[in-house]
């Protein structure tokens, strides 16, 4: 049915642009913009809303500050260096503890996943540490590593690990066997393989255990960084909060939001990278 | 394309002889007391039903697997696990879908081999396709660098396991020609398995048919390369082949 409604309508179609080719190219380019900034249309509708609500006194400013003192806030923050600290500070301890967390996920997902003897070994205790959620052994770790630096990071490695080891493990099982046998056929050694067949059949599998990884380490990040904290982005929220200033308090909801989607993007990149290769990857 | 030319960039190929050679998984018998013996430099196509053990003892030649008993020698010394020169094309084509085209060919082999990977390449008539991501390449592209991938070894015998069964006719036409004329100009030893009785006539020095794990069928085409299809003497003999087959299904059945 729409196949035929196209080809009976193309001809019409034609004869209009023939006719009006210049307003009809004007009119496309038009159309083309409208669809790119139709779904920006909505969130800056919501946030002219807000400026006007805060303006007109319909909105207190304890409950939601305007954007603009959100703003003020933000550049406030940021020329007196105070922002970058605090960045710095939070950014230092994710990082931190996705290295430790990540980097032993990885091993030892390699290990299991290549090495059966280790699998029987390791996997089983692995699976049941890990129905134990990372936010319920806050008590514990407060009573071990106390309120400091090393708490958080602890954290972070106890929760960034799973998806990581999970997703190397799987990654690496379901390298597809034909391809290993090809390798083996063709005379690769056991760590010409390794390089060749089994990494890089199983990078996509890792770069997804890694995407869920960078999630949960900036959610566990800030849950550490408001129970205490004496610097970095929870610390700033956490302060401001004792002195009613809702405008730094949002201002450290974006900044955790921002971070996020910087993290997200270095994954992509990652994918885009080194997943050049894979038809699901290609732009 | 003349049949039997020495050339100056061939390998030779080796003999294959197996002997009483059985093979069974657990209870089930898949090759019974197999003799054959394969010329260097010859040409053979096994058909057969699927599960009559065409594919099994193409992997015990190649080293895959492993005999249940009996006597398997390659070049003169006994089958034990892979050999170098032997290399295999399997029903897949089997690249590295994260290797472009050209790291494919060079897959096990030094930096200092590109030279010869691109010739190989452009002899599967692929040259211009080496920076491409498999991915991008048709099902019979594929299999012509995976070709390509074999023969850059140079090897002495090539296996082929139905690696044309996946692509279409006309397609299959081509890499015939493409096999045969590679086969003349390096003069390996190839061992083709297929299900089609025309593939193995037009491309076979000699076809054999396996049943019950035995050979049931020895037949030497003495027909003119390149061979057509339309020709009389080639339907006659892919007739008599397939008479042979169906007869024994019926008799199954």
């Amino acid at each position: 049915m729409t196949v035929q409604a196209e080809t009976f309508a193309a001809p019409a179609a034609d004869g209009a642009t023939e006719a009006t080719s210049g307003a009809a190219l004007l009119r496309d380019a038009a159309i083309g913009a409208g669809r790119r900034l139709l779904p920006w249309l909505l969130p800056l509708a919501l946030l002219i809303g807000w400026q006007a609500a805060s303006s007109l006194g319909w909105l207190s400013s304890r409950v939601l500050p305007a954007p603009a003192d959100v703003l003020r806030a933000a550049s406030q923050l940021a020329l007196s260096g105070e922002l970058w600290t605090h960045v710095k500070v939070s950014a230092g301890r994710a990082l931190l503890g996705l290295a430790i967390g990540g980097g032993l996920g990885l091993a030892l997902g390699l290990l299991t996943g290549s090495v059966r003897a280790c699998e029987t070994l390791l996997d089983t205790t692995v699976q049941m540490v890990r129905n134990i959620p990372a936010l319920a052994l806050i008590p514990l770790v407060i009573l071990w590593f106390g309120i400091d630096e090393s708490a958080k990071v602890f954290l972070i490695s106890v929760s960034v690990f799973f998806p990581i080891y999970l997703n190397t493990f799987h990654g690496i099982r379901n390298v597809d066997p034909q391809l290993i046998e090809m390798g083996r056929t063709y005379g690769l050694s056991r760590w010409g393989l390794y390089r060749e067949v089994v990494l890089p059949g199983a990078l996509s599998s890792i770069l997804v255990g890694l995407r869920f990884s960078l999630g949960l380490m900036w959610v566990i990040l800030i849950v550490a960084e408001t129970i205490s904290a004496r610097s970095g982005i929870g610390y700033l929220t956490m302060n401001a909060r004792e002195f009613l200033q809702t405008d730094v308090v949002l201002v450290g909801i974006l900044l955790y939001a921002l971070l996020g989607k910087l993290a997200d993007l270095f994954a992509r990149a990652l994918e885009r990278g080194w997943l050049r290769w894979h038809p699901g990857y290609q732009k | 394309m003349t049949t039997g030319t020495p050339h100056a960039s061939r390998t030779g190929g080796v003999t294959v002889q197996a002997q009483q050679l059985d093979k069974r998984y657990g209870p089930r018998e898949v090759l019974r007391r197999l003799q054959l013996t394969v010329a260097p430099g010859e040409f053979v196509a096994i058909v057969g039903r699927s599960g009559c053990g065409k594919s099994t003892l193409l992997r015990l030649v190649a080293g895959l697997e492993h005999a249940s008993a009996g006597r398997l020698d390659i070049d003169g010394e006994p089958a034990r696990g892979l050999r170098t020169g032997t290399r295999i094309m399997f029903q897949e084509a089997r690249l590295l879908p994260w290797k472009r085209v050209l790291d494919n060919v060079m897959l096990g082999l030094p930096a200092q081999a590109r030279p010869r990977a691109r010739e190989v390449l452009a002899q599967v008539g692929l040259a211009e396709r080496e920076h491409e991501w498999p991915a991008r390449l048709s099902g019979g592209q594929r299999q012509r660098v995976a070709l390509a991938r074999a023969l850059v070894h140079q090897p002495s015998l090539l296996l082929l396991d139905e690696p044309l069964g996946a692509l279409d006719a006309l397609t299959r036409i081509e890499m015939h020609r493409l096999i045969e004329g590679l086969w003349q100009r390096h003069g390996f030893t190839a061992l083709l398995v297929t299900h089609d009785v025309q593939e193995a006539v037009a491309l076979a020095d000699r076809v054999i048919l396996i049943e019950e794990g035995r050979i049931a069928l020895d037949v030497p085409v003495d027909l003119p390369r390149p061979r057509s299809q339309g020709d009389a003497a080639f339907a006659a003999l892919e007739k008599r082949i397939l008479d042979r087959v169906l007869r024994q299904s019926a008799r199954a059945a």
